[in-house]
């Protein structure tokens, strides 16, 4: 699943300029995240059809990029996320970042995860009946 | 002194006419006879030596003497081959001693007192200048160079010292410190400040002199005339007194190279009289002054120069280094992922100078990574460092944030306060 990520700069009015233009656009956001450090912010997002999405925001002349990030969908009980963070630990995989929400029918927990190998965590997931999702359930 | 001054001026030609190819080449194109020199006032037939002329002639170039004649090197800010490099023979290093101290004597400093030198020791002129100066003086020196302030104050009180040695800047940085700690001035013997190397303004004395127990005097030098010791401030307060026994100062129109009468402001230009290693003719330091030769209450007659405010470029004096904005530039434009638009800005917090350097990522380089991004800022700092030999704030912008002009992009936004320099 591709993510798109706009670098923000830590100043009042950035993160609105984004959401301006994809309001605009008619582009309605699946899940998003707002990674802040003390210099700058890193957006992400996903949305339908992020190819097209992210070369309007480079006309706009946003630093934007398209990532390939993961999203399975885990049980909405405690452990859930656990469970899945310890396949790719006892795999020594690393997870650069993650973010997760819960579905409207409650039943399910969806995670977004950056990880360095992405082949290695697709192939372990696999292994232990994690579905991998291709889109996020609206 | 016009006398002596014409006899040393004519001995400098000569030698430099024969043992440096640069300044031989220049006289040649300019059609000058140097044994044809017949008053001061020849000098304006001589051709100037800039900056540029010294940086070509890295790193040797600009050295009258064989080298087993020089016993040190020293050099402004740069490690990529664009500094200028002076050399000193044994004669120049005593001569520079005498004129430092002849300078800090002039500011009120005796062989009584305890001098801390907290000017950088290196390759820059500040420390060391300073330091044979203040020993051929007689005082005792304390050599702390720059850097972990507590510690400067602590040896300040421990050992007495009655003399700081400083940059402006640095001055109110230590009061600053001294007040967080609670350390009373009044408890130590501090009496006076000797500074240098940065521009200053009649506010920022009467403000050191309001935090500190202390009377601050103005010094003037530059490396490429000698360092440290080429005009210092008497105890009139009127001006900087130039050791023109040693160095010919002319006031010049920066845009035609015509020499200004007495009073009016223009550009220093330097003569350099007696030293061996790297003489200068004429060389101009884009530092804006004025002479006034009318005798001083003082009862010095050596002339003097106005403190100097501002430059004829766009050199910037960073906690006493030199910093040219197009040096900034070759660093940025050595990276990938940043875009030739990026913004100069220069602050004064806690009384020291900040630079900080704003920088466009571009898009093409972006990564969702935060740690790719700290670490391309990181490495912008350290190639900064290593270039500027100071720490520069880097700030990642995005694509366009910076203001596009027509004309000249104005690189610098300087925030210093400005006002009250000459």
């Amino acid at each position: 699943m591709k993510q798109i990520s706009v670098f923000l700069e830590n100043k009042p009015g950035s993160l609105y300029g984004v959401l301006q233009k994809l309001k605009e656009w008619g582009v309605n956001l699946r899940a998003l995240s707002l990674a802040d450090t003390a210099e700058f912010g890193v957006l992400r997002f996903i949305v339908e059809n992020p190819e097209a999405i992210v070369a309007k925001l480079k006309e706009e002349q946003f630093a934007a990029t398209l990532t390939e990030v993961l999203a399975v969908g885990v049980e909405d009980r405690p452990g859930g996320l656990c469970d899945v963070v310890e396949i790719l630990t006892r795999a020594g995989i690393s997870i650069e970042y993650l973010y997760a929400f819960v579905s409207p029918q409650g039943e399910k927990a969806y995670v977004v995860l950056r990880v360095e190998d992405l082949e290695s965590a697709k192939r372990v997931l696999k292994e232990k009946n994690i579905p991998i999702l291709e889109e996020l359930p609206l | 002194m016009e006398k002596i001054q014409l006899n040393r001026l004519k001995k400098v030609l000569i030698r430099a006419y024969h043992s440096l190819p640069y300044y031989r080449k220049k006289l040649e194109d300019a059609g000058v006879d140097v044994y044809d020199i017949r008053s001061l006032e020849d000098l304006k037939y001589l051709p100037f030596t800039t900056k540029d002329d010294l940086r070509r002639a890295y790193p040797f170039g600009a050295i009258a003497e064989p080298m087993r004649n020089i016993v040190r090197i020293h050099s402004s800010s740069g490690t990529t081959g664009t500094a200028t490099v002076v050399g000193y023979t044994k004669k120049d290093v005593e001569l520079w001693a005498e004129l430092m101290a002849r300078t800090l004597c002039g500011c009120g400093v005796t062989a009584e007192d305890v001098i801390q030198v907290a000017f950088g020791y290196g390759l820059f002129t500040g420390g060391l200048g300073v330091h044979y100066g203040a020993e051929k003086l007689g005082a005792t020196v304390v050599p702390t160079s720059t850097g972990n302030t507590l510690r400067q104050i602590q040896i300040m009180r421990d050992f007495g010292v009655s003399v700081i040695c400083c940059t402006p800047s640095y001055a109110l940085y230590l009061a600053e410190v001294a007040r967080e700690n609670g350390i009373d001035w009044r408890t130590m013997r501090l009496r006076l400040g000797v500074f240098g190397a940065e521009p200053w303004s009649e506010e920022m004395r009467v403000e050191i002199e309001r935090k500190l127990p202390i009377r601050a005097c103005d010094i003037y030098g530059l490396s490429e005339v000698i360092g440290p010791g080429v005009a210092f401030e008497c105890e009139e307060r009127c001006g900087l007194h130039i050791s023109e026994d040693h160095f010919l100062p002319e006031i010049i129109d920066p845009a035609t190279g015509r020499v200004l009468p007495p009073g009016e402001v223009g550009e220093l230009v330097f003569t350099t009289l007696t030293k061996e290693g790297t003489p200068v003719i004429r060389y101009r330091t884009g530092d804006l002054s004025a002479l006034m030769y009318e005798p001083c209450k003082c009862g010095r007659t050596l002339v003097r120069m106005k403190r100097v405010a501002s430059r004829t470029d766009d050199m910037l004096i960073i906690r006493g280094v030199n910093v040219y904005p197009s040096q900034i530039e070759s660093v940025l434009l050595s990276f990938d992922g940043v875009e030739p638009h990026y913004q100069i800005v220069v602050k004064r917090e806690n009384y020291l100078d900040l630079l900080e350097v704003q920088v466009e990522v571009a898009p093409q380089f972006f990564s969702d990574e935060v740690k790719v991004l700290e670490r391309l800022k990181r490495q912008i700092e350290e190639r900064l460092k290593a270039e500027l030999n100071i720490h520069c704030e880097v700030k990642l912008l995005e694509p366009k944030s910076l203001a596009r002009t027509e004309g000249k992009a104005k690189r610098v936004l300087d925030l210093r306060k400005k006002e009250g320099m000459v």
